[in-house]
Formats: structure tokens, C-alpha cells, sequence
């Protein structure tokens, strides 16, 4: 269980201080998957990094698991919006870092990097360096290194954007099957709201910066729930323009 | 090249006079290695010959010698063998002042640079230290270390010593915090972060501080060969120049300066070895 309870933060450069998260409260229920919406620049990455407990809130506090969140939390996966590749290494000893870091052999780690390269559909890509990969696919390393990582919480923050449209529903069939066999605590961030329909239980809107809570909303589709074809349901439709409407006047109050 | 075709053609008159010079600096950026190598080696070779030929002529030949004379006095040296117990001697004091001053330089960088609070508190020790002119230390090692190889070698490290550990501590604080932060989330030791983020990403500064300063680790060894020593390459230039032997004096810097590009070569191998990483075709 994760808790943003009063969450705000302030960051300040010499003496002018920038609002830039307020007075949020979420909770994220285990196992669940939730999705964050709001406009760029609003926070949401902010929030995240507080989640993982790299950044320290200026008010309020993060719980996790009935705890307040001091340092890093380690149960956390963070695929963040920058991909943050090793350069100077080869995307196999990119992925395979969290095994090596728990003293996995050689051998062991690589082979269970191979297959998770593989899973993001990747394989041929294994002693490319970061610098010769495309955004989606160093995206994709990112999930893969993450994933073998083995977090009981996934936070991802844009994770599919500068995927194409078809790539990006292999990963949402990816993610959807991942989560089915593990079960995973997730926060996605996303601009894309047939995304957020298609994997979340819930959406939480934020408003415009500071970021606070606009409203959130359920979604009832029932599961597992097939990528392909859960977009074309009567029921996806009705959410998604009920989010929609509830969105444009969210929006549209703001900037008259 | 399309574009330069159609641009000769729409504008005819007007790009004439100024085709050739354009056509011809492009041909000069483009030289080949085996060209460029053979235009170097003729540069030198007129650089030679015109000091053969003003030798004698407009400057007296005990100033500056002629090649030829240098080149005689250095072919002696390597009959008669005399001169390798002095390249040698030189050598084993820059090598060894060298690891001496870039393991002290990248230790103290490393240290200092994951510690902002010794970093402020030692700063206005270590830029005093690099005020210093090190040659003014040479009596203090001669004093501590004797006319041995240690002052010398103290020497070189003294100079190398701060040029390391500058690039090593930008390196480090240049560290992308983002990917200490990747390794901090997958529980990743102190030690870890140090080996496997911190290191590698100060890795090239840590080479342009060991490339600045090798140069550095031979001029201290000469110093101190210069001051107070009865072997290498700076006493041969103190003995020559007493000896009023020029030749002599142009010999041993040429074996010093063929000595200084050896070891630039040999830093540049090891840095691209260790960072084929960067070498990407565009
Ligand atoms: N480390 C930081 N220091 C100063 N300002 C920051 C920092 N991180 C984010 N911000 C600012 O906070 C605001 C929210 O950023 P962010 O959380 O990245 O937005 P989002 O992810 O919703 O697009 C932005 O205006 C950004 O400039
Ligand atoms: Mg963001």
C-alpha cells in the first residue's frame, strides 16, 4: 500500500521558491494499477520521485507499507521519463545490472537477461550500446532492466510514449501479462487515455502546477483483459468519454 | 556535393572566382593519413635543412650545432651504449613518479569529490599547494630522499599529483545523478555506485588528467636529473651544456621529446581501449 498524505514540494533556487506539488493526498492500493493524467509540467514526475523516496516531500509524508518513506525505497522499480542507460555499457550488461549488483555468476545473469530482452522483443540488440538504439528501444531496455530487477512496485513514467502504436500495444500486452503472473503494485504515468483505460483499475487527474488531485474515476473492465480487442468494447467507450468530458472541463476552466 | 553542382551551374559568373579557393580548402581538410604523414615529414625535413644550411652561415655553429652533428653525437651515444643506462634511469623515474602522483591524484579526486565537506574544507590548502612552483620543493626531497632516484621521482609525482586529482574531482562531481539514483534503487552498495557508475563515468576526465600530465612527470624527472644527479637525460643536458658540447645538449632533448611521444601514444591506446564505448560511426 502506498499513501501520499498532504504531499506538497517546494523547490527553491537561491532565494525564489517554485510550487511544484500540493496538498495531494492518493492512495494506491496493493496490486492495483493506477494511472497519473495531467498536463506536462504539472508534477507528476515529482510525485513519483518522492514516491520512490529520491526526493524528499516539503510537507506531508509517503507511506509504504504502513512506513514513512525516508530513503530510497528499494521495493521500487522506477522506470523514469530520461532513460537512464549505463553509456559505456552494452545494452545485455545494462539489463543484467540488478543481478549483478545482488552477486549473481556471470553466466546466470546473462542468460536471464537474454530471455528478458527477448520478453521486450529485443533480441539481436544485446552488445549495442545505448548510443546506437532508438528512443523506444532504450525504453524498452529500461523495462527489461527494471523488470529483472524483480520491484514489487512499478513506478513508469511515460514509458510508452516514444513507442509507434503497434509496439506500444505489445507492451501494454507485456505489462498486462506481467503484472497478471506477478502482480505488482503500479503507478503509470501518461498523456495517452486510451492507455491509461486500457491497463488502469483507477486514473487520478492532477491539475495544472501546482499539481493537485482534479479527480479520479474507476475503471470497471473487467479482467484479464485482451489489448487488442478491449479497446472496441461498448464499455471502454462509455469510460473514455466520460473521462474525456470530465477532462475538457477540468481543462478548459482552468485556461478560459 | 548535389547542391555545390547546382549552385556552379544556377550562378555561373558569380561562382567562378570563387569555386577554386572553395574547392581547394575542401581538398586540404580531406588529406588522407598517409598523405598527411608524408606532409609532416616534409616540414620537418625543411625545418632541418634550413638550420643545416644557416648553421655556420648566419649563426655560429656553437649556438645551435647542425643536425648533422646532433645526429653524429647521438649515433655515438648508441654505439659506445652510453646513452641507455641514462634513458633508462629517466624512464624508471618518470614511470615511477607518474603511478606514484596519478594514484595519489585519483584516490584524493575521488575522495574529495564524493565528500563535498572535505572539498570545501580543503580547498584553500590545495590550490596554495598548487601555487607552490614545484621546483622550489626540490631541495626539501634532496634534503628528505637524498641525490638519489627519490627526489626525483618526489619531483614528478609533485607535478602530476595535482593535475590528476583536478580532472579525477571534476570527473566525479560531473557524476549524472540520475544513474547513481538507477543503482541506488536496486540496492546497490556505497562501494557498488563507486565502481560501477562513479569510476566509469570520470573515467575520460581521469585520462585527460593523466594525459596532461605525463608531459609533467618527465620535465620533473629532468629537473631533478638537472639539480642534482649523476644519471639520465637532465644530467646529460647539465653535463653537455657545462662541457660546451651544443650537440650534445640537442641530442639529449631530441630522446627527450621522442621519449614524451612514446608515452602519449601509450595513454592513448590504453584510453581507447578502455573507451571503445564512445566509438560510434555517425
Ligand atoms: N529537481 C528539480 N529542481 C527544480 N525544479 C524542478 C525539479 N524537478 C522538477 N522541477 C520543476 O517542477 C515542475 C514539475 O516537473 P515534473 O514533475 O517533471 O512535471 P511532469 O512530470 O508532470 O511533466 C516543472 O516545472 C519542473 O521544472
Ligand atoms: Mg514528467
Amino acid at each position: 500500500m502506498i499513501e501520499l498524505q498532504d504531499i506538497g514540494k517546494t523547490f527553491s533556487k537561491g532565494a525564489q521558491t517554485f510550487r511544484a506539488v500540493q496538498n495531494v493526498n492518493v492512495r494506491v492500493d496493493p496490486q492495483s494499477v493506477v494511472a497519473f493524467i495531467g498536463p506536462s509540467g504539472c508534477g507528476k514526475s515529482t510525485l513519483l520521485n518522492m514516491i520512490a523516496g529520491l526526493y524528499p516531500p516539503s510537507e506531508g509524508r509517503v507511506r509504504y507499507n504502513g512506513r514513512t518513506v525516508g530513503d530510497v525505497n528499494t521495493d521500487v522499480g522506477y522506470m523514469t521519463q530520461k532513460d537512464n542507460l549505463l553509456p559505456w555499457r552494452a545494452v545485455l550488461d545494462n539489463v543484467a545490472l540488478p543481478l549483478e549488483l545482488a552477486g549473481w555468476p556471470p553466466a546466470k545473469r546473462y542468460d536471464a537477461a537474454r530471455a528478458m530482452l527477448a520478453h521486450v522483443g529485443l533480441d539481436g540488440f544485446e552488445q549495442k550500446f545505448s548510443s546506437e538504439l532508438s528512443g523506444g528501444m532504450r525504453k524498452r531496455v529500461c523495462l527489461a532492466r527494471m523488470l529483472l530487477h524483480g520491484p514489487q512496485v512499478l513506478l513508469l513514467d511515460e514509458p510508452f510514449a516514444a513507442l509507434d502504436p503497434q509496439l506500444r500495444i505489445a507492451m501494454h500486452d507485456l505489462l498486462l501479462k506481467l503484472w497478471a503472473e506477478n502482480r505488482q503494485t503500479i503507478i503509470l504515468v501518461t498523456h495517452d487515455l486510451m492507455e491509461a483505460i486500457t491497463l488502469a483499475d483507477r486514473i487520478v487527474v492532477f491539475s495544472k502546477r501546482p499539481a493537485r488531485v482534479a479527480f479520479e474515476g474507476i475503471v470497471d473492465l473487467p479482467r484479464p483483459r485482451d489489448v487488442d480487442s478491449i479497446r472496441f468494447t461498448s464499455r471502454f467507450h462509455e469510460i473514455y468519454t466520460a473521462f474525456w468530458e470530465r477532462l475538457r472541463q477540468e481543462y478548459d476552466e482552468v485556461t478560459p | 556535393m548535389n547542391s555545390d553542382h547546382l549552385l556552379d551551374r544556377v550562378d555561373q559568373p558569380a561562382e567562378t572566382a570563387n569555386a577554386k579557393p572553395r574547392r581547394r580548402r575542401r581538398r586540404l581538410e580531406e588529406v588522407g593519413t598517409p598523405v598527411m604523414l608524408l606532409l609532416q615529414a616534409a616540414v620537418g625535413v625543411a625545418f632541418l635543412v634550413l638550420w643545416q644550411l644557416l648553421s655556420g652561415r648566419l649563426i655560429s655553429e656553437f649556438l645551435i650545432s647542425t643536425p648533422l652533428a646532433i645526429l653524429g653525437r647521438l649515433w655515438g651515444w648508441i654505439v659506445a651504449g652510453s646513452i641507455f643506462p641514462h634513458l633508462w634511469a629517466t624512464v624508471e623515474a618518470t614511470l615511477l613518479g607518474f603511478a606514484i602522483g596519478s594514484v595519489l591524484g585519483v584516490l584524493g579526486g575521488v575522495w574529495l569529490g564524493l565528500s563535498p565537506f572535505l572539498s570545501r574544507l580543503l580547498n584553500p590548502y590545495i590550490w596554495a599547494f598548487n601555487a607552490l612552483p614545484k621546483v622550489a620543493l626540490a631541495p626539501l626531497f634532496i634534503l628528505w630522499l637524498g641525490l638519489g632516484i627519490g627526489s626525483k621521482v618526489a619531483l614528478a609525482a609533485a607535478l602530476v599529483v595535482f593535475l590528476v586529482f583536478v580532472n579525477t574531482f571534476a570527473g566525479v562531481r560531473e557524476v549524472d545523478n540520475d544513474l547513481v539514483d538507477v543503482l541506488r534503487l536496486m540496492k546497490a552498495t556505497r562501494r557498488q555506485i563507486l565502481a560501477k557508475v562513479v569510476l566509469p563515468s570520470a573515467t575520460s576526465w581521469i585520462f585527460t588528467g593523466l594525459k596532461t600530465a605525463l608531459p609533467y612527470a618527465l620535465i620533473g624527472t629532468i629537473m631533478g636529473e638537472m639539480i642534482a644527479s649523476s644519471r639520465g637525460l637532465g644530467y646529460l643536458i647539465q653535463r653537455s651544456g657545462s662541457e660546451f658540447d651544443t650537440a650534445g645538449v640537442f641530442a639529449a632533448l631530441t630522446v627527450i621529446a621522442a621519449l614524451a611521444v612514446v608515452f602519449n601514444e601509450a595513454v592513448n591506446l590504453v584510453q581507447s581501449r578502455l573507451e571503445g564505448w564512445k566509438v560510434v560511426s555517425r
